[in-house]
């Protein structure tokens, strides 16, 4: 039961003590920005949360974004329309993740390598499109990432509708339990009547609708169709996802999880960058806290489940198998 | 002839407070063939598993001795090995991606200091190879060859640690008549070249033909070790399954009703070798109201043509036909079975039965989702009513329904289980091994639900390898063997010994079909 709230209880912990260390850290605008800058990373970092619970992983998730992103943007110099260009960007997050969703239901290409492939291929696609360049004065596009309504950046209100969304579908539909059985255990899943492949489209699909939206958000905020930006966002996602609590073997995560994990990593860099900590240091330390939840989550794992499980039953389990 | 090359004494060996084994004695005279035989689950393995060091010294008890006087202590299987003991698994340890004389040196490597010799590698290996009697390349990759021949290259690695006793379990379970016949012969040739054998086979007129001893084990215990002159497979037969039975079954009142499920010609092949024919014509039916009992050893194919049925879940080349309350059905995937109203709680419950990380309400859902949601929202209130209600009339030992399986005991996972198909409202119920891993207390608890399920009118199809509990729950029983129905009984008028008389029969005529 504790384990269940440590994340939160870390996340107040860090919030109190960026406080404490920093005065600056609690102004509105600070905040505000902290959660717009936290708005693209988190709104993957759902997307890849509903995928891991799955038993998937999208590493394409950084390209994709650029390439959804510089559409939208490109469809918007053209046509003048906001909603036209967030429902293009939307639509080419998706298209890429049907492709991806192809090749890991259909053709049982491991999500890893499937993805590795697309994450190569849309960033080719999004530097072709754009010849290598950025396309610039994005003119009123930047609403979706600087504007705020009633004083609440667009970009948040986004993130909340995102949150609400993934934490509705995870608790709530029978998509969101069947992925948990997917990912949880696939045999016994499919050994149930799941429709295994159709549990991986939606995730997928769903996915790529959210890596769009965020590469809407994205390219809006830095003013610009950056056809190299956004690499490696994809870890910032995983990284999010699985200090909330995400196993990578599936089957277990929230969204409120992941959430907490986005915000305490959102304020950890904060609180280095107020205290002016070396960059390259700030890397560091943020993968030693990656290795310390995982190894945590799997020590305190290992000790419910240890006796369990033991040996002698894995044994003459294969045997059965054999026989 | 008084000295014993191998001696256990006392073996009593636990899993998790159950023995498994139970003041076990075994001896086994130099240079002979010695057959260990007993029904599922009398121990074998797990004896032969201790000699080995797979289960090492200090969690069993009892003494090992070799020769007539060495304590042996073997903490690992490399201990036993440099003994010059042995064993040989149901599932072949040989890695199909390398070579025959690769596989024959794995862990052995002809080196020095570290680098192969591989002169030496090959030389060798086609040096053990004329031993038994393969006429192959030592280049061969193992996944080219047949399993008769995989076998035999077990056999080599075995003679290549210099082996004294070879343990051998179930060779020929998966083997066809002739590759069987020859690794047999091939076994009385390496008897008379003074190593010896311990066979663990259900094939009675195997051993028969070439043990000199037999030891029987039942319920974990040494029943008796016997002399081939004096045995006959019917004795074997009466040594392996004569226990006797008490009241360890509820009373059912039986009311048979209409046919509501027949398989017809059902043919199924191994989808890993598309020529070997797993499922033979097998023809059967239940009607509603009655448990009908599937009998067979391990590798009879029980659970083979469970999976085939239950939406082509196993096997390739299926043929057939499936027919629910008279009407013909097509099943292609699980979801067809299922919609159909058929449903098979699997006997592997943690690989496909249960998802144990998640809790008791969502695996009883699982099946039957729609039954609680609209819209595909699921109505939690709805959810957990249903849960509650099946937790309770299951009696499911548990916190509550949000407690995680995994953490459940074999019985109450198992009801867990049962709770996810009885509410999907099937007709058909097929229950592979309802028992197994279950303690006597949930045992009686599963028969009872098994007995309600038939009482509610609903055709309920059991596999077991447990043939007093068929016995005592099924109105008749079918024997399968070798993929065949190979007796169909009227459980009233069955004993175990006519039962197994079915099987060796069967297996005496072995080559007509196929």
């Amino acid at each position: 039961m504790i384990k269940k709230y440590n994340i939160y209880l870390v996340l107040i912990i860090l919030f109190f003590l960026c406080a404490l260390i920093n005065p600056n850290f609690l102004s509105i605008g600070n905040l505000s920005n902290i959660s717009r800058q936290l708005a693209v990373t988190t709104i993957l970092a759902f997307g890849a949360t509903i995928l891991i619970i799955g038993g998937m992983l999208d590493l394409s998730a950084g390209s994709v974004l650029a390439l959804a992103g510089v559409l939208a943007v490109d469809c918007y110099k053209s046509t003048n329309s906001l909603i036209l260009s967030l429902i293009v960007g939307i639509l080419a997050g998706m298209a890429c993740n049907l492709i991806n969703a192809v090749m890991v239901a259909n053709f049982k290409t491991p999500p890893f390598i499937a993805t590795l492939a697309m994450m190569t291929m849309a960033r080719g696609v999004a530097l072709l499109y754009t010849q290598g360049q950025n396309i610039l004065q994005l003119g009123d596009f930047v609403v979706f990432g600087q504007g705020t309504v009633f004083g609440m950046p667009v970009s948040v209100i986004f993130l909340i509708v995102i949150a609400i969304f993934t934490w509705y579908i995870l608790k709530h539909t029978r998509f969101g339990r069947s992925l948990y059985a997917v990912g949880g255990n696939e045999a016994a899943a499919v050994a149930s009547g799941i429709n295994v492949i159709r549990s991986k489209y939606i995730a997928y699909l769903i996915n790529g609708a959210f890596v769009g939206l965020a590469g809407v958000l994205f390219m809006s905020r830095i003013n610009a169709g950056q056809p190299n930006g956004a690499i490696g966002f994809e870890f910032h996602a995983l990284t999010a996802a699985i200090i909330g609590g995400t196993s990578f073997s599936g089957g277990v995560g929230t969204a409120s999880g992941t959430l907490a994990g986005a915000f305490i990593v959102g304020f950890l860099n904060n609180i280095m960058n107020l205290a002016n900590v070396d960059s390259y240091l700030q890397q560091v330390i943020r993968g030693a806290i990656i290795a310390l939840a995982v190894i945590y989550d799997i020590w305190t794992k290992g000790r419910r489940t240890k006796g369990h499980l033991g040996n002698v039953e894995d044994k003459n389990k294969k045997q059965k198998v054999a026989s | 002839m008084d000295k014993y090359i191998l001696e256990m004494r006392g073996i009593t060996k636990l899993f998790s407070g159950v023995a498994a084994l139970k003041n076990v004695n075994f001896r086994v005279k130099p240079g002979q063939i010695h057959a260990l035989v007993g029904e599922n689950g009398a121990g074998k393995s797990t004896l032969m598993n201790i000699l080995s060091g797979v289960y090492p010294y200090g969690e069993y008890e009892g003494d090992i001795l070799l020769d007539g006087g060495n304590v042996c202590k073997f903490k690992t299987i490399k201990d036993s090995e440099r003994k010059g003991i042995a064993i040989i698994h149901q599932e072949l340890a040989l890695v199909p991606e390398l070579s025959v004389a690769e596989n024959i040196f794995i862990g052995n490597e002809q080196a020095k200091r570290g680098v192969i010799d591989w002169n030496q590698t090959r030389n060798k290996a086609a040096e053990i190879m004329k031993m038994v009697g393969l006429d192959i390349s030592v280049e061969a990759r193992i996944r080219d060859l047949g399993l008769g021949k995989q076998q035999l290259i077990e056999i080599a690695k075995a003679l290549s640690k210099d082996v004294r006793v070879l343990i051998l379990d179930e060779p020929t379970a998966a083997l066809n008549d002739e590759d069987s016949a020859y690794l047999l012969n091939l076994l009385v040739e390496l008897k008379d070249k003074g190593i010896t054998c311990i066979l663990i086979s259900h094939k009675l007129n195997e051993i028969v033909r070439v043990a000199q001893e037999i030891t029987v084990l039942r319920d974990g215990e040494t029943i008796d070790t016997i002399d081939i002159a004096d045995a006959t497979e019917d004795i074997i037969i009466k040594l392996m399954v004569g226990r006797d039975l008490t009241d360890r079954y509820p009373k059912r009142e039986h009311k048979v009703g209409d046919v509501c499920f027949e398989i017809n010609d059902w043919n199924v092949f191994d989808p890993l070798d598309s020529h070997r024919k797993i499922i033979n014509h097998v023809n059967l039916f239940s009607r509603r109201g009655e448990v009908v009992g599937l009998y067979g050893l391990m590798g009879a194919g029980r659970t083979e043509l469970a999976l085939s049925v239950f939406g082509k879940f196993y096997g390739t080349k299926i043929s057939g036909k499936i027919k629910v309350d008279g009407k013909d059905i097509v099943i292609k995937t699980v979801r067809d079975a299922i919609k159909n109203g058929i449903a098979y709680a699997t006997e592997d419950r943690k690989q496909a039965g249960l998802v144990l990380i998640n809790t008791i309400r969502d695996n009883i859902t699982l099946v039957a989702l729609d039954k609680v949601s609209r819209r595909n929202v699921i109505d939690d209130n709805e959810e957990n009513k249903v849960a509650e209600e099946y937790r309770q009339k299951l009696n499911i030992k548990s916190s509550s329904i949000m407690q995680k399986v995994g953490s459940l005991s074999g019985g109450n996972q198992q009801k867990v289980m049962f709770s996810k198909w009885i509410f999907a409202h099937p007709e058909v119920l097929i229950l592979d091994e309802p028992t197994r891993g279950v303690d006597v207390g949930a045992k009686y608890e599963i028969y009872s639900i098994i007995n309600e399920l038939a009482g509610t009118n609903k055709s309920v199809l059991m596999i077991s390898s447990e043939l007093p509990e068929l016995l005592g729950m099924c109105d008749r029983i079918y024997v399968l063997n070798r993929g065949m129905v190979v007796g169909e009984v009227n459980a009233k008028e069955a004993t175990q010994e006519n039962i197994m008389r079915f099987i060796m029969e069967s297996n005496k005529y072995e080559g007509v079909e196929q």
